[in-house]
């Protein structure tokens, strides 16, 4: 298809300012449709606040976002719905609504905004549940009852639930130990393959950068310093890179074996 | 052109977008057609197949399991490897799912639920004691120096539980002495007695309203924040590391607290007698024709001091109770905030309950007595 390339996101000059720690600056950035973008940097970068801007929950000081094409910079709550609909967003540590269970977590958007009959809901919502690879009986557990893996798979079936085109995930795979993490990252994989799934990562995992990611971002300096695929990034010669990708941690995640995978 | 046909008896041709947005129109009518024409085999036609999401493959292979068609009966025609791909993996995740569970309701059900909530309030009523014996006797050792008296914050609860609650305690008092005074007043009058509200106002505040009123204050104001602050300290772990650096968690947090109430809930009641006092005699004035000087004169030949002593002695123990309850549901939260406020709920609930129930059993006992 020709439209596989269109950017699906579109930063342009982004400012964001708190008091007067400036944190981003003109950070310019292009999400292309279908890909998993990986955004790195250091902690306080701003990777998060990135995220939070783009899918509306902090408002940006300057500069504009295109999202599926249409500028949301200035929308309202209420003019963001339909785009909302639209992606998917896990957060660190899930987000669960801790008063329901996992199965009830991923009930919410699909009773919001869609009227099902009961049945095929509860299929629906238990096949989440599954795509995400917990066991069947997890969906009747309260977020409480989980460990923090669980959790966060729990997290990315509720951000499923409405079979968004754009996925966003802020850190999934801190706090878990290698093996899974590893898993997770497979697991992303896997969806993002299977459900056309555009992938917006934050995180500070190497590993997830060279298993998963299409392209890399690196956010230093309040903005990006460099979008390219993960090979040509550890060669750029930014002193953060040089020491995120050269240090002692690094060593470990260039040897391991890329996912193949068809793009 | 409907979504989906059926032709020959076993090509089915599926057209426009299959998704979520259509999956609760489809679902029905498509389960409906398999089940009416049976067919062994199926021959899906899927050219025309313009979006497929997980739903609308859900929603395909339900109608294909109900009607008893195997997927590995299935041939696919025209259909993009992208969806058929998404169709196996539905498929796929789908397969070793079992049943939800049910949620049981009944006579089994009922009888269940009523032993769990009697065993479970047989084994509140045993933490509840089991922590006032831990509690007294940590007060016991650090009344006989083997451990210390944390001062610091000891003075620190004694603040926030009493300095800080004399305006609403005051304000409350003095507002149920003014109502207390108005009852009194309009059903003495019928009877020429008003005078005696002065008497009614009086042993009402002294022997039951002043401290109840304080009691119940306090374990809205300071129990609940006893239980929020032990039991955010637990959801971090923070009791865990107090026990780790060998300090003890019921010296440090539980002693201060409970010293801090039992000297200030007694203090506040005296308050609280006083200001009830004085709003009956603001009413008794404005409204009653009662004089300052009558009401003064009243009040101190016609209520003997035993009055103020039977609500007094109460304060020490509403005081134990409240903080004993607090500091408890505080240590039983677990992990969550939510918890945390379930907990505090509970401890006001509970420490209400308690000083409610305590009152009641002190009247009897009064009574008996003949004080």
């Amino acid at each position: 298809m020709s439209g596989e390339r269109d950017p699906i996101i579109r930063v342009r000059a982004l400012r964001n300012v708190f008091g007067t720690q400036v944190v981003h600056d003109g950070l310019e950035l292009e999400v292309r449709k279908g890909e998993v973008l990986g955004v790195i940097g250091g902690s306080g970068a701003g990777k998060s606040v990135l995220l939070r801007s783009i899918v509306g929950l902090k408002h940006p000081d300057g500069g504009s976002i295109e999202v599926f094409g249409e500028d949301v910079t200035h929308l309202s709550d209420e003019q963001r719905r339909p785009f909302e609909r639209r992606y998917g967003v896990m957060f660190q540590d899930g987000a669960l609504f801790s008063s329901l269970t996992v199965l009830e977590n991923v009930k919410v958007p699909l009773l919001e905004y869609y009227d099902l009959p009961q049945p095929l809901l509860d299929d629906l919502a238990l096949l989440k549940i599954r795509l995400t690879g917990l066991p069947t009986d997890a969906a009747h557990k309260y977020p409480a009852q989980l460990s923090g893996g669980m959790r966060k798979r729990a997290g990315l079936a509720r951000a499923l639930a409405l079979d968004p085109e754009l996925l966003f995930l802020d850190e999934p795979t801190s706090g878990l130990d290698p093996i899974g993490a590893a898993r997770f990252d497979e697991l992303i994989r896997t969806l993002s393959n299977a459900l056309h799934l555009t992938v917006f990562l934050v995180t500070h995992d190497l590993d997830s950068l060279y298993a998963i990611c299409d392209r890399v971002a690196v956010l230093a300096d309040g903005r990006m310093i460099v979008t390219d695929r993960v090979e040509a990034v550890e060669r750029h010669d930014h002193p953060w890179i040089r020491d995120c990708f050269r240090g002692p941690r690094a060593r470990g995640a260039r040897g391991a074996e890329p996912t193949p995978h068809p793009a | 052109m409907s979504a989906f046909s059926l032709e020959g008896g076993s090509v089915l041709a599926v057209r426009g977008p299959w998704t979520l947005a259509q999956a609760a129109a489809l679902s029905a009518p498509l389960e409906e057609l398999l089940l009416r024409t049976r067919p062994r085999a199926l021959i899906l036609q899927a050219d025309q197949l313009s979006a497929l999401d997980t739903a609308g493959a859900l929603v395909i292979l339900r109608a294909l399991e109900r009607a008893g068609v195997a997927l590995q009966a299935v041939e696919y025609r025209g259909m993009r490897d992208a969806d058929r791909a998404l169709l196996e993996l539905v498929a796929e995740r789908r397969e070793h799912e079992a049943a939800a569970d049910a949620v049981e309701v009944g006579l089994r059900a009922l009888v269940e639920r009523t032993g769990a909530a009697t065993l479970s309030i047989a084994r509140q009523t045993r933490e509840l004691l089991g922590f006032v014996g831990l509690v007294l006797v940590t007060l016991a050792q650090v009344l006989i120096g083997r451990r210390r008296l944390r001062l610091t914050a000891t003075v620190h609860h004694m603040e926030q539980t009493g300095l800080d609650a004399v305006p609403i305690v005051a304000l409350l008092t003095f507002l149920v002495g003014a109502v207390v005074a108005f009852l009194g007043a309009t059903v003495l009058a019928d009877f020429g007695a008003s005078i005696f509200t002065v008497e009614l106002v009086a042993y009402s505040f002294l022997r039951e309203f002043g401290v109840l009123l304080t009691a119940i204050l306090l374990a809205g104001r300071s129990g609940s924040a006893f239980t929020a602050q032990i039991g955010s300290m637990k959801a971090r772990e923070e009791l865990d590391a107090i026990r780790t650096l060998g300090l003890d968690a019921i010296e440090l947090l539980v002693i201060p607290r409970l010293l801090a109430l039992l000297v200030m809930l007694p203090a506040l009641t005296f308050i609280a007698m006083l200001m009830g006092i004085l709003g009956g005699g603001v009413v008794g004035v404005l409204v009653l024709d009662i004089s300052p000087g009558m009401y003064l004169t009243r009040l101190n030949e016609m209520t003997e001091i035993r009055h103020f002593w039977v609500g007094m002695i109460k304060a020490p123990v509403f005081a134990f109770l409240v903080a004993i309850v607090g500091c408890l549901e505080g240590f039983k939260v677990e992990g969550s905030a939510e918890s945390v406020g379930r907990h505090t709920t509970s401890s006001v609930v509970q420490a209400i309950f308690l000083v409610i129930l305590f009152d009641a059993l002190f009247a009897i006992f009064f009574m008996e007595i003949g004080l």
